[in-house]
């Protein structure tokens, strides 16, 4: 791991065992495939039954509903490994963890839990999670889609937007509107009469990733689907906060693939009788490089202590992955300048790593929404209102 | 049937830059990332399988190091041994490959077994020689370079990798196998695996624990004596041979020219 600052002596030694184990699987499953599963759009639902039966599903939720029940840092450390391989990879995972398995936790009723958890968490089920609507991602509670109660269950319509895994999953995390117009969630299996998941093509950033879309039309769901706690926007934005919480570990996996890029690159390629590493403009993008790293490494941390003592607010989510993705894309930016022509090619992962960042910068709250997040907490004054 | 796994920790093969130390002549081993040998791992691998398959086995692994061997036990426990033993003494500094197998013989000899596993050599010493030496301290039978094996009614059959090809050998319990390299696929730690493992057993051993003399071992005790060690020479680069129509007859000419053909 690119440590600069030591923050390996502040892990237990389970921590660090954990880390070198997905550090290890990365290494060995996922590096060596993932150009070719990048060039040929190719998600890699085949590792699902990998990564459970190593328990990095859900790994942070307790033993009893079969996951690892880990603390927060190893889990931020699981994402930081996996986004290291490739951004797609986290996305997978992060999704079944924090927006399906986490919703199902939280607000789930204990049938649910014990129905769903054991078996999402081996990856013998996916999962997806449909919040987004082509209208604007920014502002959820502006949703179309609707649940009206038929019956003892619920009639489903509407339709979501920018889902990752939907076209590959069992269930579906479906948010929708109920007639007094409150935010509910309910657990779709996508089978279900009426559920259907285009995918999306011709994406250039999160190839090794499925997205697609929900429609929903008249789609029937009994009474079990719906998640009994979940009531009103803040259920959704709950769920947000676990992903953010993993994607602000992630994209600093992505800035050391790109930052030992550059650097190995650098020291290679001789320009004018030496390697451009010794050029002073050279080391400069380096050194911001490695130096928002350590910062970012420090503040995920620091957050995973204060998310592990149930101290961790959502504006210190979003200030940790508002920073952390966008030093990384902007590291991803630099290390493609440093690698010249060579960065524009998927022979070396700097550009993949860099179109990715695009995206991650831009979901889970975009680096705009989340310096209004931050903005509001610090001046007491809402600018999105 | 109780199945012990000899396992070593050392330098991380695939971070770590080997430096020797010119007094000593021994690795440096202090302030290296250090891991469980993945040759060990290996022969950790069979034994698992076979306690798996057996249904009614357990895993002991065995190590003999600093304090902080514990953590190369650590790993194997979370692969999923049951238990591990480690062996530490100021005294055992400096072991030579005989005075390693004295301990692990008297160590073995306490907690007792019905097989033995250990890997062919070792990733960072790569003598080989320990594995035969506590066979034959323990006065047991040594079976090298094993591929695969199964036990049935008391009696293991194995594959053993010989110079053309595969040799099946079988021998009654108890016995040592050295388990032959890239044989079998370890397994990655699964996080359920790291919790549990912090709560397994670790037994430790002294010198005093073994009734093993201070100067029959360490240092004092070592016979071996490293006399000289240098670094592997450079490979030439070889000859690219550019076909314009002769090339195969370029070729033919090396290969004579080496008493090849």
């Amino acid at each position: 791991m690119l440590d600069f600052f030591a923050v390996d002596s502040l892990l237990t030694s389970e921590q660090r065992a954990i880390r070198d184990t997905v550090r290890e699987f990365v290494d060995a499953e996922v590096i060596p495939n993932i150009r070719t599963w990048w060039d040929q759009e190719e998600a890699p639902v085949s590792l699902k039954d990998k990564i459970g039966a190593l328990g990095l599903f859900g790994a942070n939720l307790p033993e009893k509903y079969g996951c690892a029940g880990i603390d927060n840092v190893s889990y931020g450390l699981i994402n930081y490994e996996f986004e290291r391989g490739d951004s797609g990879l986290r996305s997978f995972s992060s999704v079944q963890s924090a927006l399906v398995m986490y919703p199902i936790y939280a607000y789930g009723s204990e049938e649910q839990r014990q129905q769903y958890l054991p078996e999402l968490a081996a990856g013998r089920l996916l999962g997806c999670f449909g919040l987004t609507e082509s209208d604007g991602g920014s502002d959820p509670g502006a949703m179309r889609t609707r649940a009206r109660r038929d019956g003892d269950g619920w009639l489903l319509n509407g339709s979501k937007m920018w889902i990752t895994n939907s076209p590959v999953a069992d269930i579906a995390i479906v948010w929708a509107k109920d007639d007094e117009g409150v935010v509910r969630g309910f657990i779709v299996p996508t089978d279900t009469p009426g559920f259907s998941a285009p995918k999306i093509e011709s994406k250039m950033s999160l190839r090794a990733s499925i997205t697609g879309e929900i429609v929903l039309q008249d789609c029937r769901v009994g009474a079990e689907a719906l998640l009994p706690e979940a009531k009103g926007l803040k259920a959704p934005l709950g769920c947000l906060t676990q992903a953010r919480y993993g994607i602000s570990w992630g994209a600093l996996g992505a800035l050391e693939a790109v930052y030992i890029s550059a650097r190995d690159y650098a020291a290679t390629r001789t320009t004018f009788g030496k390697p451009i590493a010794g050029r002073q403009l050279v080391q400069d993008k380096l050194v911001r490089m490695i130096t928002d790293h350590s910062l970012g490494l420090l503040m995920s941390h620091q957050l995973g202590t204060l998310k592990d003592a149930k101290k961790m607010t959502f504006p210190q989510v979003s200030m940790a992955k508002r920073n952390n993705v966008r030093v990384a894309l902007n590291g991803a930016r630099a290390a493609r300048e440093i690698l010249g022509g060579n960065g524009i090619t998927t022979e070396y992962p700097v550009i993949r790593h860099m179109l990715n960042l695009e995206t991650v910068d831009t979901y889970e709250g975009t680096h705009d929404i989340h310096t209004m997040i931050i903005g509001r907490e610090i001046t007491g004054i809402g600018a999105l209102e | 049937m109780r199945i012990l796994v000899c396992v070593k920790q050392v330098p991380d093969p695939n971070t770590v830059i080997y430096q020797i130390d010119p007094q000593s002549k021994r690795l440096v081993r202090d302030g290296v990332a250090n891991v469980l040998d993945p040759g060990a791992e290996v022969a950790l691998e069979a034994a698992l399988q076979l306690a798996e398959n057996d249904g009614n086995s357990t895993v002991t692994v065995v190590t003999m190091g600093p304090e902080d061997a514990e953590d190369a036990l650590r790993r194997a426990l979370a692969m999923g041994a049951d238990d591990g033993v480690l062996i530490t003494d100021d005294g055992l500094a400096g072991s030579d490959t005989l005075s390693t197998a004295k301990a692990l013989a008297a160590t073995i000899k306490e907690v007792g077994f019905d097989l033995i596993f250990c890997a062919t050599e070792s990733t960072d010493g790569y003598s080989g020689m320990v594995p035969g030496m506590v066979a034959e301290l323990l006065g047991i039978p040594h079976l090298s370079f094993i591929r695969s094996l199964e036990v049935a009614n008391g009696v293991l059959t194995g594959q053993r990798v010989v110079a053309l090809g595969y040799q099946t050998v079988e021998c009654p319990l108890p016995l040592l196998v050295a388990i032959a390299s890239g044989s079998h696929e370890p397994r990655y730690p699964a996080l359920k695996g790291i919790m549990a493992a912090k709560r397994k057993k670790v037994e430790e051993y002294s010198l005093d624990d073994l009734g093993l003399a201070a100067d029959s071992v360490g240092e004092s005790g070592a016979r071996e004596r490293v006399l000289e060690l240098r670094p592997v020479e450079e490979r030439q680069a070889g000859v690219i041979v550019e076909d314009d129509g002769t090339g195969a007859a370029q070729i033919a000419a090396l290969l004579r020219q080496r008493g090849i053909i």
